[in-house]
């Protein structure tokens, strides 16, 4: 394959590569963020992700760029909530005095990262994917280098993702040594009829170093941290799109290079799923913040992601694709709704704060109720369609250890039941503890929108984002 | 041969033990010295594959660059090691029932190399041929079979280098710089200025500074 149509593959990486540095120039130039150079970042992510949308699909630079349905699903995915986190993060740093120009540029590069990451078809591109994303989120996570904890933040979440890093690191070496190749169809082919003791613990520090990424337990004990110190819309775009893309890239690791080995890497996915679920239900109960809670939320939530993941095949791919993006919804609409409230100028972060919200805020209240509803899966909800796709596919296993995981994770999901429902009590039944500020209209609109989809919109959504995730997931894999 | 054996070991176990120096020194700047020397003796390793390009390219870039920058690091930084030690018997246990585990699994992964043999199938690194030298190897794929990698590698630095700028730089007012272009133009009507003084009375500061 020549250059140009290896290009043409990658077209929307290309473009989102190509616009950061023209952003990073035209930004220097002009010293300071400014609404239209936001705006151009976030045309420059919803044209990748129309291009993502209908590019051709492919296999380019030898097995490294992958581009077929589930990339292209993901991506659309990732670019809109990228796009959807430059308008909020502005606003919000701006209003404390910290925005910059290079909060944009560093949006598009994370997502240019994630997006090498949903495509990687190879171990190098793998790292290379995954260090670009989380580079510019350890960034993102200390952008206020002023704030104490965001500092803290940053620091924490670069240092154990150093170490992540070291241990996927140590498995793709592991692996390559082992399998004679970093393409992910040549190490399948060599662990066709199960994997060989070397390559296994090979895989199993790459699932430590993917897990990490995506705050799965055991390896979950940076998020409550970074999510409570860094900036809302920040935490707000680090729980959706980049847990799609490293789900996204598990699933491609698992599936296209160690589809022979579903039997041994199934029993790990199942103890870091229910690891996941009851470590976020049971530490959420005892959290005040609520940063921090949907920081364990978003531990459990992950879960249920990798749980579908486990179950494996097309439903388990589907699944995982329907729950992350569903979910995505709904933290995006909470850390909007978080953005846009504020009490003399100071963020409201814990649950006392949002006492008696609704007498304030009812439209904001009613928002952030109808995202911790979903989030616990009350029917019809989005978060309800997210998990009923997640147990359909572990139940359709027929495999006893993952039907009585997803019983398990039902019981996690009742357990977590209590810290959502503590939440809306409060904002609904207890007395308001002072007048809020004026929310920030373009964090409430999302907020609102957000909403909107998680209930009713979500009910004709579904109608037409299934079958794109049905074909998406059968044509993934080996 | 046997030459090479004696060499490969040699440089092996200074390696090795080099490495173990860097984590049990107590005192950092030692510990990036024997960095260094794990960097040299892993350069000489390299030399013995035969890849003399990433030999060269880690002392220049590791040693020349990585590993003082770390030196000047641990100098310039008032780090009380012992402070960062505490802690250490608490959660020895956990750490050493890890690196038990860790242990144990690679022992077995090297009991299943030797018995069974590596699983690769297709061990096929890139095959050297007198006529074509290392280097020039590299040279031939990096731009060509592995351009995706290179440009996305560069990437990475890209965002360092941005997240570098952005959490430290900082733009303080009132601070002197040089403005060479200020200095250039210059001339007599805004360099100097004739102040008349009055016969018998002093010069005073406000005379001067206006």
């Amino acid at each position: 394959m020549n250059l140009s149509s290896a290009l043409s593959l990658a077209l929307p990486e290309v473009i989102l590569a190509i616009s950061a540095l023209i952003l990073v120039v035209w930004g220097a130039f002009q010293g300071r963020s400014n609404p239209i150079f936001s705006g151009a970042a976030v045309v420059v992510l919803l044209a990748a992700a129309a291009v993502a949308a209908m590019g051709p699909h492919g296999v380019a630079f030898n097995g490294a760029y992958v581009a077929d349905g589930v990339a292209a699903f993901a991506k659309v995915a990732i670019y809109i909530a990228s796009a959807l986190a430059i308008p909020l993060g502005d606003k919000w740093l701006g209003a404390r005095g910290d925005a910059k120009f290079e909060f944009p540029v560093l949006i598009v590069l994370t997502a240019l990262g994630m997006g090498v990451m949903a495509s990687a078809g190879d171990l190098i591109s793998l790292y290379v994917g995954v260090e670009l994303h989380s580079l510019a989120l350890y960034v993102l996570a200390a952008f206020r280098r002023d704030d104490a904890k965001g500092s803290e933040a940053g620091l924490k979440y670069f240092v154990l993702g150093a170490l992540s890093s070291g241990l996927l690191l140590y498995g793709a070496s592991l692996i390559y040594g082992f399998a004679g190749s970093t393409k992910f169809t040549d190490i399948a082919a060599v662990v066709s009829n199960g994997a060989e003791t070397g390559v296994l613990f090979g895989l199993v520090f790459l699932i430590c170093g993917l897990a990490f990424k995506v705050s799965a337990a055991p390896f979950h004990m940076w998020t409550p941290d970074v999510y409570e110190g860094a900036p809302t819309p920040v935490v707000g775009f680090f729980a959706a799109a980049p847990k799609l893309a490293a789900m996204v890239l598990l699933a491609r690791v698992l599936q296209e290079a160690f589809g022979g080995a579903e039997a041994q890497w199934r029993q790990i996915l199942v103890i870091v799923a229910l690891l996941s679920i009851f470590v976020g239900a049971f530490a959420g109960l005892a959290q005040k913040n609520l940063k921090r809670l949907w920081a364990y939320s978003s531990i459990a939530n992950i879960g249920y992601a990798v749980l579908g993941l486990a179950a494996g095949g097309e439903a388990g791919m589907q699944s995982m694709l329907m729950f992350l993006i569903l979910y995505m919804v709904d933290v995006t609409g909470f850390f909007a709704c978080l953005s846009a409230l504020n009490r003399g100028g100071k963020p409201m972060e814990t649950i006392e704060d949002m006492a008696g919200l609704v007498k304030e805020r009812p439209g904001l209240a009613l928002a952030i109720t109808a995202f911790s509803l979903s989030a616990l899966g009350l029917p019809p909800l989005s978060g309800f369609w997210a998990k009923f796709y997640v147990f359909k596919a572990a139940i359709g296993t027929g495999d006893v250890v993952m039907q009585t995981a997803a019983v398990l994770g039902l019981v996690g999901s009742v357990v977590a039941a209590f810290y959502y429902l503590r939440l809306i009590k409060t904002m609904w039944f207890d007395g308001s503890v002072g007048a809020t500020d004026k929310p920030e209209p373009g964090a409430r609109l999302i907020a609102f929108a957000m909403a909107l989809f998680a209930f009713p919109v979500v009910l004709i959504a579904l109608a037409w984002i299934d079958p794109i995730a049905k074909t998406a997931a059968a044509a993934f894999g080996g | 041969m046997a030459l090479q054996a004696i060499a490969f070991y040699l440089l092996a176990t200074v390696t090795v033990g080099a490495a173990l120096l860097v984590v049990s020194a107590k005192n950092p700047v030692h510990s990036v010295l024997f960095l260094i020397t794990a960097f040299f003796s892993a350069a000489g390793l390299f030399v013995l594959l035969g890849a003399e390009f990433l030999a060269m390219l880690l002392i220049v870039v590791y040693v020349g660059a990585v590993a003082v920058l770390f030196l000047f690091v641990v100098m310039m930084l008032d780090v009380d090691f012992a402070a960062l030690r505490q802690g250490f018997a608490q959660y020895l246990p956990i750490g050493a029932l890890i690196a038990g585990v860790l242990t144990i699994e690679m022992i077995m992964v090297a009991v299943s190399v030797a018995t069974k043999g590596a699983a690769s199938k297709n061990a096929t690194p890139q095959t050297f041929t007198d006529a074509v030298s290392n280097t020039e190897t590299i040279g031939r794929v990096l731009y060509t079979d592995y351009v995706y990698f290179f440009q996305a590698s560069g990437l990475v630095l890209l965002v360092a280098m941005i997240g570098a700028i952005v959490l430290t730089l900082r733009h303080k007012p009132g601070v002197k710089r040089q403005d060479i272009a200020a200095q250039v133009a210059r001339n007599e009507k805004t360099g100097m200025r004739i102040v008349q003084i009055k016969s018998g009375s002093a010069l005073d500061q406000e005379g001067l500074s206006e």
